[in-house]
């Protein structure tokens, strides 16, 4: 049961991240632009915040509110992850550069310049940013006895940052954003038929400006919520967790509450297969070495299976990935 | 007559370098220099700005890193795998296709030539030929679900570029008999395992006074220009091509688009295979048995666009990445050997932008032009 309750929970703020990203990559693609640059938008979002963060560690004000330091994390990260997104979009939308190229330089720049970064500061070989300890919201500030957890507080509560309830506020948000307001309308609208929105007086640039900033927005938040999750800190990857994103977007339909299956769906089987040697009732193959390495495997041949039965029937918005050229008919 | 003779020649000259700037060949090459030079300036910055210091010394190490003989076979040698990838990712861009999966193809490729060299004792040639055979089957996969199951390929070859690096590290660690018995967690040398399989130096390596010198380079080049045939002078290239420009003309025309685009990856898998089998069979590189994905593939994606796509521009950027790194990795420890990657990915940046800076030197020339006529028609 307790190792049940420790999957669940990892699985928890393993989804955040995922959801967040790939709810990020939804803006981007329903505005029209194909966001290929989720994994260097999270490494930016990430880097930027972690270094904040480990700014403000020992001041009074992060000592006094713990909470409130993180969310101000957060916020930098939002920022971070915007203004590097943006580089993606001018060169996409106004320069009608091909996007996947552009967000391929994006994300060959993102790891390699925090790496050069935190060298310079941080001196010689170190690139690794430590969490603050107060980033983590322990069980007993919710009157929880550390020693005898039940099993819902260790689902809920062991690992518990205030990136979870935010990406649960973020997810109605972008639902209600999305579907009941004019700007979701339009922006949907850009990403399937741009010149007929333009036609009835949408801006077009300006709608794929606000997707691709909503995503690197969302994708910074991400970032973050994916270095607390990784546990020690934030080393300048966030090993492949935008292109997972990716999928999930796509298998998740391009719709948000599908996102939110796929996403908690491939994080559970990320936790599994981290955690597969803990786990008593999956085999460990003692017949042959490196077992582990089956079970790494393990969530992308699930994320290819899933997306060999999902894709046909997948519907991306249909400009998505083409530059809009307002003298094309 | 002879001075007429002359003047055809005189003519024909400058009727060359009128023509020079309007060709297609000559516009992209303008548009990759303008590209490297806003990289190099843009790094330069940014470690002014790290290190104010240093940072004149640091791009002089970039830019002149490459000093003596040794360290230009260094370059040579690193070379080598990165034109096959970048030969990869570039054919695949050819046929509208992106093949960000040649670091899998790439690792599946090493494991087939180490395999068969160390296990089988298969001379150098036909391990190249394994290599081949391990990548196109891991080029095939990312193309036979486009193909058939509608996946996009740069969701698919990242996919199974996870896939392929923790499957490679699984057979190797159960082939105890391809491993190195000190350290456990890399292949053996490959001399000891198999001295045919080294490929051959021909004495280079005594005429670069390096080790690194083989002719791997030499061999890369002539798949390079293999390719540039296929392409350029066959049915089968034009087909390809065709494919890319426009999927649903060239099927109303009779091409086979499916076909196509799994062929395409098959040869995209096919020599970023290589590309690992010509690595590791140099002798010196060792697998390691990791958990992370191997940096090689990745290059091969600024390679293709700084080539242009282009298979003999391809070999030339190989070169100059080759060169940047081999002149990076001396920044150490002064600044972090990812420099260089920062450097390349503001160069694909720009080259990405590469449609605007075309635009733009096209106008520029057209100006001048302009100004020409109406200077003749002037006077």
């Amino acid at each position: 049961m307790n190792v049940l309750g420790d999957i669940l929970s990892l699985t928890i703020i393993f989804t955040v991240p995922l959801l967040l990203v790939a709810l990020g990559g939804m803006f981007s693609e329903r505005s029209g632009v194909v966001n290929i640059a989720l994994e260097g938008i999270m490494v930016i979002g990430a880097l930027v915040s972690f270094l904040y963060m480990s700014k403000i560690r020992d001041s009074a004000f992060a000592a006094a509110t713990p909470v409130l330091a993180t969310l101000t994390g957060v916020a930098v990260a939002a920022v971070a992850g915007m203004v590097f997104a943006l580089l993606l979009a001018f060169a996409s939308i106004h320069l009608k550069a091909d996007q996947t190229i552009g967000g391929t330089a994006l994300n060959m720049f993102a790891p390699a310049f925090a790496i050069l970064l935190t060298w310079t500061i941080q001196g010689q070989g170190q690139t690794a940013i430590y969490t603050p300890p107060w980033a983590r919201i322990s069980p007993t500030v919710f009157g929880a006895d550390l020693q005898n957890l039940n099993f819902f507080q260790r689902v809920f509560l062991k690992e518990f940052f205030i990136t979870t309830p935010l990406a649960i506020f973020i997810l109605i948000l972008v639902i209600i954003v999305l579907y009941k307001t004019k700007f979701g309308l339009r922006l949907r609208s850009c990403g399937e038929h741009p010149q007929a929105a333009d036609s009835v007086g949408v801006n077009v640039y300006f709608m794929r400006y606000a997707g691709v900033g909503i995503s690197g927005l969302l994708g910074g938040i991400g970032g973050f919520a994916y270095a607390l999750a990784a546990g020690a800190g934030f080393s300048a990857t966030v090993s492949g967790y935008g292109f997972l994103a990716l999928a999930v977007m796509i298998f998740g339909n391009w719709k948000p509450l599908r996102i939110v299956g796929a996403a908690s769906l491939f994080a559970f089987f990320k936790v599994i297969s981290a955690m597969a040697t803990a786990i008593p009732f999956l085999p460990s193959f003692q017949k042959i070495s490196g077992g582990e390495y089956i079970y790494l495997m393990v969530p992308y041949v699930v994320t290819m299976i899933v997306l060999a039965f999902t894709s046909k029937r997948s519907r991306a918005p249909k400009a998505s990935g083409i530059p809009y050229d307002k003298g094309a008919r | 007559m002879k001075k007429s003779n002359t003047n055809i020649l005189k003519n024909k000259v400058s009727a060359f370098f009128v023509k020079l700037p309007e060709s297609h060949a000559f516009r992209s090459i303008m548009a990759s220099v303008i590209s490297i030079v806003i990289g190099l300036v843009f790094g330069f910055f940014l470690l002014l700005i790290l290190k104010p210091d240093r940072a004149g010394w640091g791009i002089y190490r970039i830019l002149f890193g490459i000093t003596d003989i040794r360290r230009f076979a260094r370059m040579l040698y690193f070379a080598a795998p990165i034109l096959m990838t970048g030969l990869a990712v570039g054919v695949a861009f050819k046929t509208g296709l992106f093949n960000i999966g040649a670091s899998g193809q790439y690792t599946l490729g090493s494991f087939f030539a180490l395999y068969t060299a160390m296990i089988w004792q298969w001379p150098w040639y036909l391990a190249i030929l394994a290599a081949m055979a391990g990548g196109a089957i891991w080029g095939a996969l990312p193309g036979l679900f486009k193909a058939f199951f509608n996946v996009h390929e740069v969701i698919s070859s990242i996919m199974f570029n996870w896939i392929g690096m923790y499957l490679v590290n699984l057979l190797s660690i159960n082939t105890p008999a391809m491993l190195d018995r000190l350290v456990g967690n890399r292949t053996m040398i490959l001399v000891n395992a198999n001295p045919s399989a080294v490929i051959p130096k021909w004495g280079l390596d005594v005429a670069f006074q390096s080790n690194f010198m083989n002719i791997a380079i030499f061999l890369a080049i002539i798949y390079a220009v293999i390719m540039y045939i296929v392409l350029n002078r066959t049915t089968f290239g034009y087909e390809l091509k065709a494919c890319g420009f426009n999927r649903h003309a060239s099927q109303n025309a009779g091409i086979n688009a499916k076909r196509n685009i799994i062929v395409a990856m098959v040869i995209s898998g096919a020599l970023a295979g290589v590309g690992g089998g010509l690595y590791y069979l140099s002798g010196i590189g060792q697998y390691l048995v990791e958990r992370s994905l191997l940096m090689a593939g990745f290059n091969g994606i600024p390679v293709a666009l700084l080539g242009a796509s282009n298979p003999i521009g391809i070999i030339f950027s190989a070169l100059f990445i080759s060169y940047l790194q081999v002149g990076g990795d001396s920044l150490q420890p002064v600044f972090a050997k990812e420099t260089i990657d920062v450097i390349i990915s503001v160069i694909i940046y720009m080259s990405a932008l590469s449609l605007i800076v075309k635009t733009v030197i096209a106008s520029i020339l057209k100006r001048g032009s302009i100004k020409k006529h109406a200077k003749e028609e002037k006077q």
